[in-house]
């Protein structure tokens, strides 16, 4: 029979993590679309942690990825509000146009 | 029988302290009126005259509690002699950039009372990122002080600049948040735990670590690379530095910096001292990637905010050689140097904060010229901290450089000093240059604004003062920075 183990979470995870960290280096348009990856790269912390937790039978896991949830939230307000005075200020949110600094 | 034990509270005091005088400014400041003509600006005021005397009350319960190593909370939280002085450099730093900041908000239009109130929430997670003893506690701290940083970046919310880099510290210091998480997720899986003792306990034996916990650790340096703003994970600090306001500037280049070395340090020397020889590679080529590239990509800028950020960034690089070499006089070198670096760049960004050319704050470099013959003091007191910074003797610049080389040269890493050396010579160019600009070009508009405000006159004439004189009295730093590297390897 086949089970579902450690490992298949770790893939999991790890391929959520590896998509979030592309989705914010390869996205060309929208700055939502970034905020998503970091969303999505949390929330492969968050498999990690409750898989290693289950496996090693230990709750700081558990705690931990609570933490992390509590977090997200309110990085997620924080990140859109940014966002808000952003497009006020430049009447625009497409990753091309956060470009007034260089050098 | 009590259901829960009420843990000890002595220990965390000025944290605790910081956090309830933050909440209740923030509470005063809600309830001021600001229904008449400049009621905005009275509880700015109010709020920012409180706030400082909040840090400097912190300041003083941070040097009563400090002493031998206290755990409590379960454990999630240490004071020692380490996090003490570290602490106490922290809210020096924000003392000054407070003091500072409000004439300049004032001037731009952007005064608000929350300023004060997420600068304190700023400073109340440094604290707690430097007392960490667990992950938790460690991702708690970083993220109260990220958090409250990003909003700092974007404070002056009208300006274009200012959001901007906002958003691009906030999407990068959410990336590097992840990749610390990442890798403490790994560290937990492999290892079992998070607590900074137990872990430090499993490699002691000498054991080999497993594969993945190595690959935790990597992304742990990785994140914590990108808060000190060490090369490669740089590229969001010229950007934000340029971009946001001036206050922020000179706040986001003392005392972040500070906590997060602190914090890396700790980090490093703490859970994963016995594995040094696995990241002591990592950290070198860090240094002297951040040396380097913060001595030549300098040299183009016209921005003196944007200079600054490059010239942090090759700060970071030398303190990060005392990381690198991994041992308690490493460790006191990268804290005096520290103590230094905090002085040298508040009294550097006091005279940026005084560049203002018909109402206006201005930011070039080219704006400085002829300030000897129309500032003479101002152009002294930057003379001071740019030949400071260069490392010329006798200055505080020069002794900090001093400690961190000789503690590479001690522990073995000849290369490591040369290279640091050489590149601290290609620094000097650009603060020199700025020198020049001060005391030979010919000013070709019209003179920067007088009087100074007296604030900054006051902070230029302390941190003046302290970069002169270190070279007499070092002793009073060195012994404090000596007694904290100790606390951290006996432990």
């Amino acid at each position: 029979m086949f089970t579902i183990g450690l490992g298949h979470y770790l893939s999991v995870a790890a391929i959520l993590f590896a998509t979030g960290i592309f989705g914010i280096f390869l996205n060309r348009k929208n700055v939502i679309v970034i905020l998503m990856s970091v969303e999505l790269m949390l929330l492969a912390v968050n498999i990690n942690m409750v898989a290693f937790s289950a496996h090693l039978g230990d709750l700081m896991g558990q705690v931990f990825s609570l933490f992390i949830l509590t977090v997200a939230a309110a990085e997620a307000a924080i990140g859109l509000a940014i966002l808000v005075a952003f497009f006020r200020a430049r009447g625009s949110i497409a990753v091309e146009d956060i470009n007034s600094m260089k050098g | 029988m009590p259901i829960t034990e009420v843990p000890n509270l002595a220990p965390a005091l000025p944290e605790i302290f910081l956090g309830l005088a933050a909440m209740s400014l923030l509470m005063l400041g809600v309830f001021q009126n600001t229904t008449g003509p400049d009621g905005v600006m009275k509880a700015s005021r109010l709020t920012s005259g409180l706030g400082i005397v909040m840090l400097v009350l912190a300041m003083v319960l941070v040097v009563t509690v400090s002493g031998d190593r206290l755990l409590t909370f379960d454990g999630l939280f240490v004071s020692d002699p380490f996090a003490s002085f570290v602490k106490v450099l922290i809210l020096i730093a924000s003392t000054f950039s407070l003091i500072l900041a409000e004439d300049w908000m004032e001037k731009q239009g952007c005064h608000r009372f929350e300023y004060v109130i997420v600068i304190l929430f700023a400073t109340l997670g440094m604290m707690m990122m430097v007392s960490a003893n667990n992950m938790l506690s460690l991702y708690m701290g970083l993220e109260l002080q990220s958090l409250s940083l990003y909003i700092l970046a974007a404070f002056q919310r009208d300006d274009m600049r200012s959001t901007e880099a906002g958003v691009k510290y906030f999407v990068l210091g959410a990336l590097a948040s992840g990749m610390l998480l990442y890798g403490m997720s790994l560290v937990y899986g492999f290892s079992g735990t998070t607590d900074f003792d137990a872990l430090a306990a499993l490699f002691a034996g000498g054991t080999e670590p497993a594969a993945g916990l190595i690959i935790g650790l990597v992304f742990i340096i990785a994140g914590l690379t990108f808060k000190v703003s060490g090369v490669p994970f740089h590229m969001w600090t010229p950007d934000v530095y340029e971009g946001a306001p001036t206050p922020v500037t000179a706040f986001f280049s003392v005392a972040p910096k500070v906590a997060a070395l602190a914090l890396f340090i700790r980090v490093m020397n703490g859970p994963f001292g016995d594995l040094a020889s696995q990241w002591q590679q990592i950290i070198i080529a860090i240094s002297v990637a951040s040396m380097l590239l913060g001595g030549f990509a300098a040299i183009a800028q016209t921005n003196i905010k944007r200079m600054m950020a490059y010239s942090s960034i090759g700060h970071v690089g030398y303190a990060l050689i005392g990381l690198a070499v991994a041992n308690e006089t490493g460790v006191r070198a990268i804290l005096v140097y520290l103590t230094i670096y905090v002085f040298m760049n508040i009294g550097t960004f006091a005279c940026i904060m005084a560049m203002r050319r018909s109402d206006r704050a201005v930011e070039n470099i080219g704006d400085l010229a002829g300030l000897a013959k129309t500032h003479p003091a101002m152009a002294a007191a930057m003379a001071v901290f740019m030949f400071s910074m260069a490392g010329i003797p006798p200055l505080a610049g020069f002794i900090g450089k001093l400690y961190i080389f000789l503690a590479a040269v001690e522990a073995g890493f000849m290369m490591l000093a040369i290279i640091g050396v050489l590149a601290s010579v290609v620094s000097a160019y650009y603060y020199l240059r700025i020198i020049k600009i001060m005391y030979f070009d010919k000013p070709v508009t019209t003179p920067l604004e007088t009087p100074i405000p007296k604030r900054i006159v006051g902070v230029l004439v302390i941190t003046s003062i302290f970069v002169l004189a270190f070279v007499v009295f070092p002793n009073p730093v060195i012994n404090a920075a000596g007694v904290a590297a100790s606390a951290l390897f006996s432990g």
